[in-house]
């Protein structure tokens, strides 16, 4: 059932969808282009993973999901964080280990999470979130909520046994899931091409029984697309689906690396096949959004991402008696 | 007045109570019904050794059997807890730990801490553990250390009937992870157990036996051999004060210490290995905060640091015994500076 949907015009979206879909990317774009910034200036404890040329993903398969919907992400997860709706205020805050941050200091890049909003956390483990997901789409079954579970992992999880023990476990319980597997190229520094034995990691998908598809990364309306038939299908009690998403990331694994094992492929994305270029140019040609209105998001979201550093440089740290406390719930 | 019933059936009982007094409570794991997709009955095992027999008939929505996938379905049930429900998830042996450790100490046991204290997971994940079945090296451990190390996690380990209903009942009641340990060469144990629910506190000690010559802290079967070494050591004019902590997270250090501070003498009973055990971190907790208190050397009483052997005359070996918890109890009262 592997096969690459065909591009369709973007009819079913409406100008608000669209500007939503827009905002969410440039959201990402920013906020990942300004950490790139802060953490090379020295003041970001840590290290991060950067989701910068991976936008469409994340905006494309949450476009149809609501609160009573959960995700589970990476430890390259903030895409997937403001794409569910976190705010960003608090996600900059954490990253600097402030007060005031989603987790109040305590989580920090890579377990950035708000359950209110279904955002079941970035992951520090490769392939840790495929089971969990699979609990949640449970809890919604037995429920009967109408909710799905989406589990975003990459092609270095895609190889985890977590992953595709959680793939059968899906398929045999027909749970309402949804597996995106994020190709960028790499696991690290190792390449994809040679670390998965399948041509693509959507072939897998025949091996658990249920439908694999494959979509092009940079294209937000393919994305789009693929995860709405998934999503329709999982919410009507048809089971889950496996999407592999293509692409490539902007920066490197993490903050620092020098990336020694890729070839220019960045440049030639940045300028050929960029989401967001690609996107403007779509709704723009069909009339469907005017550049004005794009231009003004991207100022909007320029001062609220500046804002956000603006904010977490003047929060306070953590207070020391923190460090004891929400172990448990009590003990 | 109570009945009789098993380790075994008090298991049971306190899951199938819960169950029907909160609909969110479900049960998963490897056979826990038996029979799923095959020709024949269903409910055919009700778990390996016949714990969950019964439930699913009883409901049938909320009983369910898994692939051997420790990973995913011991994931599901955490990510389930996270959605709402209360899942009582089976890990057959403890020992399968090995294949499903990621998804119990750094995802359930981390949310609360690493989310902030936004998070909420109550699962359940009863577990078999203990040598005595001629089981060999991969189904007898007794990991119990390796749980209780990890912070976000609390760990109960009954020792008999009436705790396994009461600790079992309060840890499904309980907001946060819960490995609740069954030892398995109790399952067919009969003791006295009220019908009706009833919950025990994590964290509170249950002093066994009083006495004031020794304390000995003993876990999960231990308990039964510590008695058995106290009725001997008493016949010899020693009254050894037997304690079991009932749960190792939290511990009840409170109780262990105020008996030492009574007796002046420790002896730690524990069938795992001794590296970085329960007999070790209890013994050095006391070391440090009733030292004053102290008449003799601590002495810790464990199985070996080797794998568990199949042949019964060695695995006998690897068990303690009373006669060595005896031996270690005049080490500690006869000790002379």
């Amino acid at each position: 059932m592997t096969g690459t949907l065909t591009q369709k015009p973007s009819t079913e979206l409406t100008p608000d969808a669209l500007l939503d879909a827009y905002r969410v990317m440039r959201t990402i774009r920013d906020f990942e282009e300004r950490v790139h910034e802060e953490f090379a200036s020295g003041d970001i404890p840590g290290f991060v993973h950067l989701y910068a040329g991976e936008e469409a993903s994340a905006a494309g398969i949450c476009a149809h999901l609501t609160d009573r919907d959960a995700i589970a992400s990476t430890h390259r997860g903030h895409g997937h964080c403001i794409a569910k709706g976190v705010d960003i205020q608090g996600m900059m805050a954490e990253i600097y280990g402030r007060a005031t941050g989603s987790c109040r200091g305590k989580g920090g890049s890579m377990h950035i999470a708000d359950l209110s909003k279904g955002m079941l956390g970035a992951n520090g483990i490769v392939g840790g979130g495929p089971p969990l997901i699979c609990g949640r789409a449970l809890a919604s079954k037995i429920k009967g909520d109408g909710g799905v579970a989406v589990a975003f992992f990459g092609d270095g999880a895609s190889n985890q046994g977590t992953t595709l023990e959680s793939l059968n476990l899906a398929s045999i319980w027909n749970l309402p899931a949804i597996f995106v597997a994020e190709n960028n190229g790499y696991a690290e520094a190792t390449s994809s091409t040679w670390s998965v034995a399948t041509d693509d990691i959507a072939d897998r998908a025949a091996a658990f029984g249920m439908p694999g598809v494959i979509v092009d990364g940079f294209d937000f309306f393919a994305v789009h697309e693929a995860a709405g038939e998934a999503v329709a299908r999982a919410r009507e009690g048809g089971g889950p689906t496996l999407i592999e998403v293509k692409f490539t990331r902007y920066f490197g694994h993490f903050e620092g690396d020098q990336q020694l094992y890729r070839a220019d492929e960045v440049r030639h994305a940045r300028e050929n096949l960029d989401c967001l270029k690609v996107f403007r140019a779509r709704v723009t040609a069909a009339d469907q959004l005017t550049d004005a209105q794009l231009d003004q998001i991207d100022a909007e979201v320029a001062t609220a991402v500046d804002a956000s550093v603006v904010a977490a440089k003047a929060a306070p740290r953590p207070d020391p008696g923190d460090l004891l406390t929400d172990v448990y719930v009590s003990y | 007045m109570a009945r009789s019933i098993t380790y075994r059936e008090a298991i049971n009982e306190a899951i199938a109570q819960e169950m029907a007094r909160d609909e969110r409570v479900i049960v998963m794991g490897e056979d826990n019904v038996g029979g799923t997709g095959a020709p024949g009955e269903m409910d055919a095992w009700g778990g390996v050794l016949g714990v969950t027999k019964g439930l699913w008939g009883k409901f049938p929505d909320r009983v369910m059997d898994t692939p051997i996938s420790e990973s995913a379905f011991v994931g599901a049930a955490i990510g389930a807890a996270t959605g709402g429900l209360r899942p009582v998830v089976e890990l057959m042996f403890i020992d399968f730990l090995g294949v499903c450790f990621d998804q119990i100490f750094n995802q359930a046991a981390k949310f609360r801490y690493m989310f902030g204290g936004k998070a909420v997971t109550p699962v359940v994940v009863r577990t078999m553990w203990g040598a005595g079945l001629r089981a060999a090296a991969q189904h007898s451990q007794s990991l119990l250390p390796w749980v209780t190390h990890v912070p976000g996690l609390k760990v109960a380990a009954p020792s008999n009937p009436y705790d396994a209903k009461g600790l079992l009942i309060q840890a499904i009641r309980d907001d946060d992870p819960v490995i609740f340990a069954e030892h398995k060469m109790l399952y067919d144990v009969a003791g006295e157990v009220p019908e009706e629910s009833y919950t025990i506190p994590f964290g509170e000690a249950n002093v066994v036996r009083e006495g004031g010559d020794v304390t000995i802290v003993a876990i999960g079967r231990m308990v039964n051999t510590a008695l058995e070494a106290a009725t001997e050591l008493a016949s010899s004019g020693v009254e050894a004060e037997v304690i079991d902590p009932r749960t190792t997270s939290p511990l009840d250090l409170d109780t262990i210490i105020e008996s030492v501070e009574n007796t002046g003498r420790l002896v730690v009973v524990d069938e795992s290995n001794p590296r970085c055990s329960l007999a070790s971190d209890i013994a050095g907790l006391i070391a440090q905060e009733a030292f004053g208190a102290l008449r003799g050397p601590i002495q810790m009483v464990t199985g070996p640091h080797t794998p568990v052997p199949f042949a019964d005359s060695l695995e006998d070996l690897f068990i303690p015994d009373a006669a060595r918890i005896t031996g270690a109890v005049k080490t500690a009262v006869d000790w002379k500076k």
